[in-house]
């Protein structure tokens, strides 16, 4: 049987799947594995970047099968679907009716069971904050107890801890979701670029409060003078238009290049395009939500770029405070590092407060970037990042992470303790064991 | 109309159906070899929905080839569900069709009915049976502008083919599988195979010389 890998394909511990494709297959696999003396881990549409999607049996619950609406009241908005619903599907039913997600991460792949338990955030997190803010109610699967529901007022302690929760709490079988409501899917997007991070945090002040939708790609490669140049992206949905499910044309990235083809050449060689491409004043353009949002998804597979040894994201967030110096240091010392992708994100995030226990986001700028896995990357330059986000009072992503160490993960979620108390005894992920030891 | 033995599952799919938008779904719980109670369900067809336009017939089991080479009950039960209940909703619903003189008839066989194979024969020669059954019921139907689909798909990845040892190239999504099926149901294909390719490669296996067939192991 085909073996799973984490998105980023790094750490390499092949995950061997039990197919899951009605509610009762998750107990049942549950309760298989646990005959077998194993734990297990819900493995969704397996785009957690490090090891929080694989189990620390090696043994997953393969959900994507559990992938059936429930109900939905196109009145208000609301939503009830499986855990392997994917966000690609959720929208092309909601678009045509004028309803939107109302979080979304950079991939429309995404599972909701995936998205909930790591309480994803998107372009719009200081107006929406994360998407655990907009779930109304979950249907969790435990190995020690019946098949519950959890709310903001019935077991509040475990909807708390599930979402953002790593999938840790129990198997989510079905979520209920508010949408957001859309006169059109076009997105009317402001593109323009920026010299200095000071220009960033300037634009970002301004123009952030007039944009639903926000996100600045920055060149990881730039240094001296030009430390923290990049392109500044906003939009928001435009008031008139179709109301049409986008369907591009996809590409297969078709194998996995025996070397990664992401290196410092061809790095420097599009940053400095991409940067080229934007113009110093604002360029209005309307298109259609795909490309906006989902930029990467033209092109299936893309994680194989990087070779047989994978790739490793960075994601961090830096509190308010700190947030222009630790951002001005941490891309020094990956300019300095020659590592580094194009693929490197800077968002401001809000103070609106998520009802998970371990999400992400906190108000501040949070930076991601790819970098190919190598051994210099988790022993030499990983660790002073790490050290310039802990100095900065910031934190690491646990969706995007195959390297914080357990004191820095247990110093910036503090609520951890209380996940763990809560944790299904029967799931357990590589991540989970790695910062709680 | 969705037709199943499980009455959780259809629900399951029903509301699934209605949220996508299908404007009305409703079940009937049956299982398929109980072929006494066939002309029931058709009945119940035919008070929902008035005119049947499309009818699929989808079930089936995968045999367990070994365990049939040693117990002939269990041969005879993987014949029922694969062949002979088949068979009797062909001829059911066929009759039905033709008095109308409308609708699209689709089955779905399988490539391992184009030649029997050592590691799978007894599933091969019920599918063989009911696409032979189609060959003949064809051009009956066709007499009466109804046409007949007989669906041979390859390897898809569905809860039936998890666990299997099975290469991936040759794996179908069931997404790409289905949406061959509605085009081709709609284009009144006689036979189709899923996806395209197992066409080419049923040709050349039906092909191979018997004296070499025999010698190989597959």
């Amino acid at each position: 049987m085909p073996t799973l890998l984490s998105w980023g394909r790094h750490p390499q511990t092949p995950q061997t799947p039990t197919p899951c494709h009605w509610p009762d297959d998750l107990s049942r696999g549950l309760a298989d594995l646990q005959r077998q003396g194993r734990t297990t881990l819900a493995y969704g549409a397996g785009l957690s970047y490090g090891d929080s999607g694989l189990a620390a049996s090696d043994h997953v619950l393969h959900t994507i099968g559990l992938d059936r609406f429930i109900a939905a009241d196109w009145q208000t908005g609301r939503v009830t679907a499986q855990a392997g619903v994917t966000f690609e599907q959720m929208l092309s039913v909601s678009i045509p009716r004028g309803w939107y997600l109302p979080v979304s991460p950079g991939t429309k792949y995404v599972t909701l069971g995936g998205a909930i338990a790591n309480d994803v955030h998107g372009k719009n997190h200081h107006r929406h904050g994360t998407l655990g803010r907009h779930i109304v109610r979950l249907g969790l699967r435990r190995s020690d107890r019946a098949p519950l529901v959890c709310s903001a007022t019935d077991e509040t302690a475990l909807f708390r801890a599930t979402i953002g929760g790593l999938g840790l709490t129990g198997l989510i079988e079905w979520a209920e979701v508010k949408l957001m409501p859309i006169r059109s899917s076009r997105i009317r997007s402001v593109t323009q670029r920026f010299d200095t991070l000071d220009e960033f945090f300037a634009l970002s002040a301004t123009l952030d409060l007039q944009h639903e939708f926000c996100v600045s790609w920055i060149d990881c490669g730039a240094a001296g003078r030009s430390l923290g140049r990049g392109v500044y992206m906003a939009g928001d949905f435009a008031d008139e238009g179709p109301l049409e499910v986008a369907h591009p044309r996809r590409l297969t990235m078709p194998v996995t290049p025996p070397v990664s083809l992401v290196n410092r050449a061809t790095v420097r060689a599009f940053n400095a395009l991409y940067w080229r491409h934007a113009t110093r004043t604002p360029t209005v353009r309307t298109g259609s939500y795909a490309p906006f949002f989902y930029p990467l998804d033209s092109v299936l597979q893309w994680n194989r770029i990087y070779g047989p040894a994978g790739f490793q994201q960075y994601q961090c967030v830096i509190p308010e405070a700190s947030a222009r110096d630790g951002i001005a240091a941490l891309l020094r010392e990956i300019a300095a590092s020659g590592l580094g992708s194009p693929l490197a994100v800077l968002k401001r995030c809000s103070d609106l407060a998520s009802p998970g226990l371990l999400s992400f986001p906190m108000a501040g700028t949070t930076l991601a970037l790819d970098f190919p896995h190598s051994d210099r990357l988790t022993h030499d330059l990983f660790p002073r990042l790490d050290a310039v986000v802990r100095n900065a009072g910031g934190r690491l992503y646990p969706a995007k992470d195959a390297h914080m160490s357990a004191r820095d993960f247990q110093d910036s979620y503090p609520a951890w303790t209380a996940v763990e108390a809560l944790r299904d005894p029967q799931l357990l992920s590589r991540f989970w064991q790695r910062v709680t030891r | 109309m969705l037709v199943g033995r499980d009455a959780d599952k259809l629900e399951a799919i029903a509301r699934d159906l209605t949220v996508r938008g299908a404007a009305s779904v409703s079940t009937f719980v049956l299982d398929a070899l109980d072929t006494p109670r066939h002309a029931e369900m058709l009945a119940a067809a035919v008070h929902t929905l008035g005119t049947i336009d499309i009818a699929l017939i989808a079930h089936g089991t995968l045999p367990n080839q070994q365990a049939c080479q040693l117990d002939v009950s269990q041969t005879l039960r993987e014949l029922a569900s694969n062949a002979t209940s088949v068979i009797a909703l062909l001829t059911l619903l066929a009759t039905h069709l033709e008095g109308q003189q409308h609708g699209s008839l689709a089955v779905i066989t399988s490539v391992a009915g184009d030649r029997g194979r050592p590691s799978n024969y007894v599933y091969g020669s019920a599918k063989a049976a009911v696409s032979t059954f189609c060959e003949g019921l064809r051009p009956r139907l066709f007499k009466a502008g109804v046409s007949l689909t007989d669906i041979r798909p390859g390897f898809v990845n569905t809860p039936m083919t998890a666990g299997l040892p099975l290469p991936a190239m040759l794996v179908a999504e069931p997404d790409t599988v289905a949406t061959r099926i509605v085009h081709g149901i709609a284009r009144k294909r006689d036979v189709l195979y899923v996806p395209a390719f197992w066409a080419i490669i049923l040709l050349i296996v039906r092909l191979l010389p018997r004296p070499l067939f025999k010698r190989l192991s597959c």
